[in-house]
């Protein structure tokens, strides 16, 4: 570097100039651990111990690749709603009837298909608008009205419960037999178009990634060295491709038959897993999103209109839960009274925490809700295999959600604790 | 930055002689402000004047009006009665957006920003430059950048650092020099350094004096009259929601400038006694 021209620059940002070396970046890393920022590494830790422990008291089954196909589409709906609650967790609300709300949905799309026989994009938009209209009123109620979250949406879940049961009627269940929908967790792709999107996706985040260091480098702004870059490309290039792999593996249970693929509703969730990453970290409004949850005053202080910002995420959350309820309909092939009761919601909500998303609001990005929605599933798929009673369920999934939480406060404290 | 017209004079420590009108460019005006809250009236015919390229230090007593006089500049509050004159020109200040627009920035005390963002992020914050819709982060931090060595700030290693990991001093910084990253005229300062050690005050007044001599307006409101003596060009005590005096720094003493604080008189300065005491 020549000393005459960015002298000034250089001398008071000596750290922040150049690119950080692997060494430095990672004693950065570990020291940000060490302040709390554990980011992904609980859920990981978690995923592995599962696996290993489910493998180890279900040898034959729990890897088996019928199962392990079985895991993705169990994990479909608690993953969509969960990438909703992020939305809400990020502004340190809560939604506590998201799940009622895609019980609510489904039973909207399933009485359009069979009772008025409406194509199924007829039903699935009617869904997704009640679903928006929902969010509107909890947003409406929460954001002007200023009810606290936790009240609104646990009036709605006593509530919306009331309107699916009127909707589906006592004690019987809508089923969905349209051949789109039920293809959702049903039907699986064609195997060459599993690996064209696998390898499609590999590249492009490869290229993104590898553009965006080489901009930050030519421009002299801060960045990670090329070796941490490319590492993190070649470990999602290999999951990505280990996962279409394994899923194109002919899982069925006959020699008759063949079964592989990736199920269809895997690419949905890519697909809001992609639009949900770009809106919170490349957009004005994911910003703001942020920053409202991380100090609402500033925010406020900063021009940002706090209230439709609030207002917008329990809309978004309302929004995907009809999504999850459409695929959760696809998945059991039918809509009940109690679709979207019971522990749905606690397990999105343990899914987004597990991920990493903090219940404090501000932290929290959407892949947390795929990798919570995969401990869950796995939990939730692993406790049936072991073909645990009922009650031990609850009171497991229940202990997975209290521990997460306590990660959660506790990683917090150390925050504010090494901060200033 | 500095407007066409007369040459902006009367930088820090230029000696006496100079007579009070002729220091800068009067950016901001204020003549003859009421405000009243209900019954109470806090602010009785208050004229204020910033220049360009200098530290006015806002003093007064509790409940004197400084705060008040703050949220009239910044909008928050409107003014009953009087003027405001900015850039020679009368301006209603309905908001705080009108405020920021006519390039007045606020850092109040409780420093408004977000823990967990990055200090370019919070700089940028409420004004993110994009590129169609997508966020332009490169030229953001490079303009953040550029900001922070404009005011020589050496105390914050990455413009990436997340906000949460800062000291105090390193968060005022990160307020103060978000204030100047607009093509800002007037900063206001709420009590900057109430709560920093020794060398983060230092590094803070520095801060402020640069502020000033980088072409902007400066109201520092503090408590402490080393702080005051040390960066102010000139001060205007507050006393009971009127104008007790303003004075030149080389003009006065400690202990004048506290008399104006405490009792809005100091021998031939402040308020003539009947007053001074009418409003008591």
């Amino acid at each position: 570097m020549s000393t005459d021209i960015p002298r000034l620059a250089d001398a008071d940002f000596a750290a922040d100039r150049r690119q950080l070396d692997v060494r430095s970046a990672v004693s950065d890393y570990w020291a940000r651990v060490r302040a709390g920022e554990l980011g992904a590494i609980p859920a990981i830790l978690a995923l592995a111990f599962l696996v290993v422990l489910f493998t180890g008291l279900r040898p034959e089954t729990f890897l088996s690749k019928g199962n392990v196909a079985n895991l993705f589409t169990q994990a479909l709906p608690v993953t969509i709603l969960a990438m909703g609650l992020v939305f809400v967790l990020l502004l340190g609300e809560i939604d506590l009837s998201a799940g009622v709300a895609s019980g609510v949905c489904g039973a909207v799309m399933a009485k359009l298909i069979v009772d008025s026989g409406q194509p199924w994009y007829v039903a699935v938009i009617a869904a997704i608008a009640v679903g928006v209209v929902i969010g509107t009123a909890i947003g409406w109620l929460v954001s002007v009205i200023r009810i606290p979250s936790f009240v609104v949406t646990l009036a709605l879940f006593l509530g919306l419960q009331g309107i699916t049961l009127k909707l589906i009627g006592k004690g019987g269940t809508v089923p969905v037999r349209d051949d789109v929908i039920v293809a959702l967790a049903n039907k699986n792709m064609p195997i060459w178009l599993g690996w064209t999107l696998a390898v499609v996706v590999s590249l492009g985040y490869a290229g993104s990634q590898l553009w965006r260091w080489d901009r930050q480098r030519r421009r002299g702004l801060h960045g990670k060295p090329v070796q941490l870059v490319a590492a993190r490309v070649l470990v999602v290039a290999v999951i990505l491709l280990f996962g279409t792999f394994v899923l194109s593996l002919d899982r069925a249970p006959s020699p008759l038959v063949t079964l592989a693929g990736i199920p269809w509703g895997v690419p949905l969730v890519a697909v809001l897993l992609i639009i949900a990453t770009f809106v919170l970290d490349r957009t004005a409004y994911g910003r703001h999103l942020y920053a409202v949850g991380g100090n609402a005053e500033a925010a406020r202080r900063a021009g940002i209109n706090v209230t439709r910002i609030r207002m917008s995420v329990f809309m978004i959350a309302s929004g995907l839960a009809a999504v999850s309820g459409i695929v959760a309909a696809s998945r059991l092939n039918s809509v009940a009274t109690d679709s979207g009761a019971g522990n749905t919601l606690l397990y999105a909500v343990g899914a987004a925490v597990i991920g990493g998303t903090s219940l404090f609001g501000g932290r929290g990005r959407a892949r947390d809700a795929i990798l919570g929605g995969l401990v869950i599933a796995i939990i939730d798929n692993g406790l049936g295999l072991l073909g645990v009673d009922a009650y031990a369920n609850f009171l497991i999934t229940g202990g997975v959600l209290l521990l997460a939480a306590g990660i959660d406060a506790l990683s917090r404290r150390r925050r504010s604790a090494t901060g200033r | 930055m500095a407007p066409p017209g007369r040459a902006r004079s009367g930088a820090h420590g230029e000696p006496e002689g100079n007579d009070v009108a002729e220091n800068g460019e009067p950016v901001l005006r204020l003549v003859g402000v009421n405000k009243s809250f209900g019954p109470v009236h806090v602010l009785h015919d208050v004229d204020f004047t910033l220049r360009q390229g200098e530290v006015m230090a806002l003093v007064g007593d509790n409940g004197a009006g400084k705060s008040t006089l703050i949220k009239c500049i910044a909008g928050i509050h409107p003014i009953d009665s009087g003027v405001i004159e900015y850039d020679g020109r009368e301006v209603k200040i309905g908001g705080p957006r009108d405020a920021a627009e006519l390039g007045i920035e606020i850092v109040y005390q409780d420093l408004a920003l977000a823990d967990n963002l990055d200090i370019v992020q919070n700089m940028f914050l409420g004004r993110e430059q994009r590129k169609g819709i997508v966020l332009d982060e490169d030229a953001m931090e490079e303009k953040a950048r550029e900001t922070l060595a404009r005011l020589s700030v050496r105390t914050v290693k990455s413009v990436r650092q997340q906000v949460s990991s800062l000291s105090g001093g390193q968060r005022q910084t990160v307020a103060i020099a978000k204030a100047a990253l607009w093509d800002s005229k007037v900063v206001v300062l709420d009590e900057p350094t109430a709560a920093l050690g020794v060398a983060q005050t230092r590094q803070v007044l520095d801060l402020v004096r640069r502020l000033a001599d980088t072409g902007h307006a400066v109201v520092l409101i503090s408590h402490n009259m080393n702080d005051v003596f040390e960066v102010s060009d000139r001060i205007t005590a507050l006393y009971l929601g009127r104008v007790a005096a303003e004075v030149k720094r080389t003009d006065v003493t400690h202990g004048q400038v506290v008399e104006l604080i405490t009792a809005g008189r100091s021998g031939d300065l402040g308020l003539a006694p009947t007053s001074a005491a009418e409003t008591i």
